[in-house]
């Protein structure tokens, strides 16, 4: 008999999710009502910077069907959403729940209304009198910085809210004439995360016990329970946070929202149900958004094309507030802690700002940071291999960290260790059939044709030595897995994750089930649930297949230990004859062979088979930590193919080589790229979140803020490289954000690669139809 | 959710999911929060509420509709299937094998209102190309998967379902 029990990891698992998500049965925070409940609506700032003269209820609480409305005055004991940090020059902003005095963006919650329904309520906010003195508005970064700019936040006295410089080598290298570079400005417009299902919170209130379960379409419910009890002075065992299913995420729902504290006080105050449900509209205003960067970025490098050298200054719009946890030093010092990317560089100089300004708060979007880092360098490289004449590819060849390199520490002090940086970049190549392009020029074509590479590095499955945003003093670096057998023998799983897609429920059961033995259908995962376990996150930053993967192999071999031990006794033989595999336990080269569930009996149940010392549950409680972080690469190539009458931009050809360590479910990891490299096509060429001067949001409605469609997203070709595994337990990277990392620069360099021969660079995205026209039309380079 | 002014509420009788239903509804209220709130359907989702996102996509008459921009009222005397009145049909067990087997969803909150528009594009009975079916699915939006499953499940049971009539 074979000792290996089946194997799971590495194979196409159907995911267990998707018979309930299919019939309609998925259980959503919206989908939850309760005998009783009363219904949120939040009365906005229509004003992006101003000063509250005054407020006036009174028609409005006349409204049949109204049960209050709150505004500041309502909730003083409440303190201000600071979001801390160990960085220094930074200063926290003060968040209030409802505005105090001051109104900072145009969506900014001012009040309340308590309500029998939506309907209702939305009736009563047409009736409030809110009056607001209009203060100058500050919506570009390069504005608010400036001396004479209106301040936001009058105790900081400076819309700077944090600086930083990175420095590595010598700074000061001369510039003598061999020395060449190439300088560019770079920018990145705003984009809004996009979750399929809007912000939904539902708190719900037991009154024998006095405890509170607030719904939550978060993907962090432990960060948001220990804040809630930290910012409310609740008991943690007062307050649990269940994410039930959650309708995509990608870094909007891992925040804390004033909407969310709001929602558990008003059902402290009224002791009832209380439900609100974001519409789309206050979700493209109001959570959090992203990828606002300015990059000013100088590539030096000698005549043979070695580099030498990166500077440059950043800006980051990060919003009217320093969010909470992640602060406003997450995207911008992303961008610059990633910057360097793949490449052998020696000196390194980058200045970080990151400026408030009178739009909605910034936080997490798939990617942070990198995203833009990568457009910029990656467009840089392409910009210095014409100035060189050395094919892109050849260029990023000869400066890419090789093997032998590792680990190597970038400019930021980013460590990249065990990656296949080289292998992936030579992958994509040859699935492309990159020689092929090298003989296109498009001066007399009606369709332009491009090609454009990009290649990057991540961090990912970060351990509790590196913050997930710089100097945040969070531990997001372990998970706790909890493996159970009960006395029925089935088995259940609980982890400090909450899955919102990605499919964890299955790829975690599949370790499992390989780790322990067990057939998979046996197994449920426990997640999203902060009753379930003491410490716990959530689901962000491309940690949870990476570190709970790692923390299911250690509870799961630890289980195992004591399933073989019990089954040594019954069997009367050694441990080492012992062996399990899905859902029995054998002896190995007899006949004899039992199941969990008569393990499980004789465990718990049957009080004859084994001694009492050997009849202790069967549980394993086991916590993990990576400590530092694995290196995740990738590189994307895309064809585009510009009408020249149209300007369409049409993707012809998508290749993805990706190195994530092991592969725990290939169709999953496929699915992540899939929709990351879709994401990173909207940013590319579609989605802004477009601001006027007076910070009125003018792309509100899905209308106008442009999704990719069917039509819009090509077939890819995907390329696994497993060949560089990491330090942690299961040998897994996260891979859940690296689409949109890499497809944002490679989509940049091939529309300027397909309109090279006009001689003009990319250099702002989203490059839409009307902004390729113009920038053609003006000649602008 | 039961709405306030009762005095203005109109009477519908329909049919839904096969059954007959009568209820009384206040004017204002949408098709999408009367089929969630007041019928304990909460399998059609809501997204965008302005039409463009088609995650509430169901049947009126047989055809895909967007019920958010539609009122519970203009209902009346119709036939209304939601996913739940599809959702374990033994015709579509194919879509359903086929939408797992391509990893056509990830968090599943655009997933039936997919599901409603894939379902009358197979009813169809058309031997659609893959540039058809991506014209013909992009009214709804899916943040997820890119598409590439959902693309790729459809292409594979129309072709099952449909190349030998057309061949």
């Amino acid at each position: 008999m074979n000792d290996e029990s089946k194997k799971y990891i590495g194979k196409n698992v159907l995911r267990f999710e998707d018979d309930r998500l299919l019939s309609g049965k998925g259980v959503y925070t919206s989908d939850l009502n309760f005998p009783d409940q009363l219904h949120l609506c939040f009365l906005r700032s229509d004003t992006a910077h101003g000063k509250i003269r005054s407020i006036n209820k009174d028609k409005a609480e006349k409204l049949k069907g109204i049960y209050g409305i709150f505004t500041h005055e309502d909730f003083k004991d409440v303190p201000p959403i600071k979001s801390p940090s160990r960085m220094k020059n930074y200063y926290a902003t003060n968040q209030n729940i409802l505005c105090v005095d001051k109104v900072r963006y145009v969506g900014e919650p001012i009040a309340v209304i308590v309500a029998d329904n939506r309907y209702i309520a939305e009736d009563a906010i047409e009736l409030v009198d809110v009056e607001i003195e209009n203060l100058e508005p500050v919506i570009n970064v390069k504005d608010s910085i400036k001396s004479n700019s209106a301040i936001l936040h009058n105790e900081i006295k400076s819309n700077t809210i944090l600086e930083r410089t990175f420095n590595k080598g010598d700074i000061q290298f001369k510039r003598d004439e061999k020395i060449l570079s190439v300088k560019n400005n770079f920018s990145m417009t705003r984009k809004s995360p996009v979750s399929m299902e809007t912000r939904s919170y539902v708190c719900n209130i037991d009154k024998i016990n006095d405890a509170l379960t607030l719904y939550s379409s978060s993907q962090v419910p432990g960060v948001i329970k220990d804040a809630l009890c930290q910012f409310l002075k609740i008991p943690g065992n007062k307050l649990n946070v269940v994410a039930p299913d959650v309708g995509g995420g990608f870094g909007g729902k891992a925040s804390l929202y004033p909407e969310e504290i709001i929602t558990v006080l008003l059902c402290q105050k009224f002791k009832r149900p209380i439900k609100w449900i974001s519409d789309r509209f206050e979700d493209l205003m109001s959570t959090s958004q992203g990828f606002e960067e300015i990059m000013e970025v100088e590539l030096f490098f000698k005549s043979s094309g070695e580099f030498i050298g990166l500077f440059g200054n950043i800006f980051g719009d990060v919003g009217s507030y320093s969010i909470y946890p992640w602060t406003a030093a997450l995207e911008p010092m992303q961008v610059a802690g990633f910057l360097q990317g793949p490449y052998k560089i020696d000196n390194f100089n980058v200045n970080v700002k990151c400026v408030v300004t009178n739009k909605p708060p910034t936080g997490p979007y798939r990617g942070v940071g990198r995203p833009a880092a990568v457009f910029a360098i990656e467009r840089l490289i392409d910009i210095a291999s014409k100035k060189l004449k050395i094919d892109p590819a050849k260029l990023r060849l000869q400066n890419m960290i090789d093997k032998k390199d590792f680990p190597y520490k970038i400019g930021s002090g980013i460590v990249w260790d065990k990656a296949g940086f080289k292998n992936c970049l030579k992958s994509a190549l040859k699935i492309i059939k990159y020689k092929k392009f090298k003989k296109i020029n498009n001066k007399n074509n009606k369709n332009w044709i491009g090609i454009g590479i990009a290649s990057y590095g991540e961090l990912t499955g970060i351990g509790s030595k590196i913050s997930v945003a710089p100097g945040m003093p969070l531990n997001t670096g372990t998970e706790t897995g909890i493996i159970e057998i009960d006395a029925t023998g089935s088995i259940s799983a609980t982890f400090g994750i909450a899955s919102h897609g990605q499919g964890l429920e299955t790829t975690l059961a599949q370790i499992i089930a390989e780790m322990l033995g067990a057939k998979i259908e046996d197994i449920k995962i426990n997640q999203g649930n902060t009753s379930f376990i003491k410490h716990g996150t959530g689901t962000y930053a491309s940690r949870s297949a990476a570190i709970a993967g790692s923390v299911a192999i250690k509870s799961s071999k630890k289980l195992k230990q004591q399933i073989i031990k019990i089954a040594s006794h019954i069997f009367e033989t050694n441990k080492k004859n012992i062996h399990v595999n899905e859902g029995f336990i054998f002896e190995k080269n007899t006949n004899k062979k039992i199941s969990f569930h008569e393990l499980a009996r004789a465990v718990y149940s049957d009080m004859e088979t084994l001694p009492i010392k050997l009849r202790k549950p069967l549980i394993a409680l086991e916590t993990y930590d990576p400590i530092f972080g694995a290196t995740t690469t990738a590189t994307h190539i895309a064809v585009v193919e510009i009408d020249s009458e149209t300007y369409k931009i049409k993707i012809r050809d998508y290749v993805v080589s990706e190195d994530c360590g092991k592969v725990i479910n290939p169709m999953i990891v496929d699915g992540q790229v899939h929709g990351g490299v879709a994401q990173g096509i909207g940013a590319a060429l579609y989605e802004e979140l477009r601001y006027d001067e007076s910070g009125q949001l003018q792309t509100a409605t899905l209308a106008d803020y442009l999704l990719p469609t069917t039509c819009e997203v090509p077939n890819i070709k995907i390329e696994h490289i497993e060949k560089f595994l990491p330090d942690n337990l299961g040998k897994f990277k996260g891979m859940g954000e690296g689409g949109t990392i890499g497809s944002v620069a490679a989509i940049a360099n091939a529309v300027s690669n397909a309109i090279s021969h006009l001689n003009i660079e990319i250099t702002e995205l989203p490059i839409s139809r009307d902004k390729l026209y113009n920038l053609i039309k003006s000649g602008a380079k | 959710m039961e709405l306030h002014n009762s005095e203005n509420k109109l009477n519908i009788k329909f049919k839904l999911n096969n059954k007959f239903v009568e209820k009384k509804v206040e004017p204002r209220l949408l098709l999408s929060d009367f089929l969630r709130n007041n019928c304990g359907l909460t399998g059609t989702h809501v997204g965008c509420e302005h039409g463009i996102c088609g995650a509430c996509t169901i049947l009126f008459n047989g055809n895909p509709i967007r019920s958010c921009l539609m009122l519970a009222a203009q209902v009346k005397n119709s036939h209304i299937v939601t996913i739940e009145g599809v959702a374990n049909k033994d015709e579509y067990k194919d879509l359903r094998q086929a939408l797992k087997k391509h990893h056509a969803l990830q968090c599943g909150y655009c997933t039936p209102g997919f599901f409603i528009t894939i379902i009358s594009l197979l009813n169809e009975k058309v031997n659609y190309s893959e540039t058809d079916i991506r014209k013909k699915l992009s009214g709804n939006i899916c943040r997820c998967t890119g598409y590439t499953g959902i693309i790729l499940a459809v292409s594979e049971v129309i072709k099952k379902r449909y190349t030998k009539e057309i061949s």
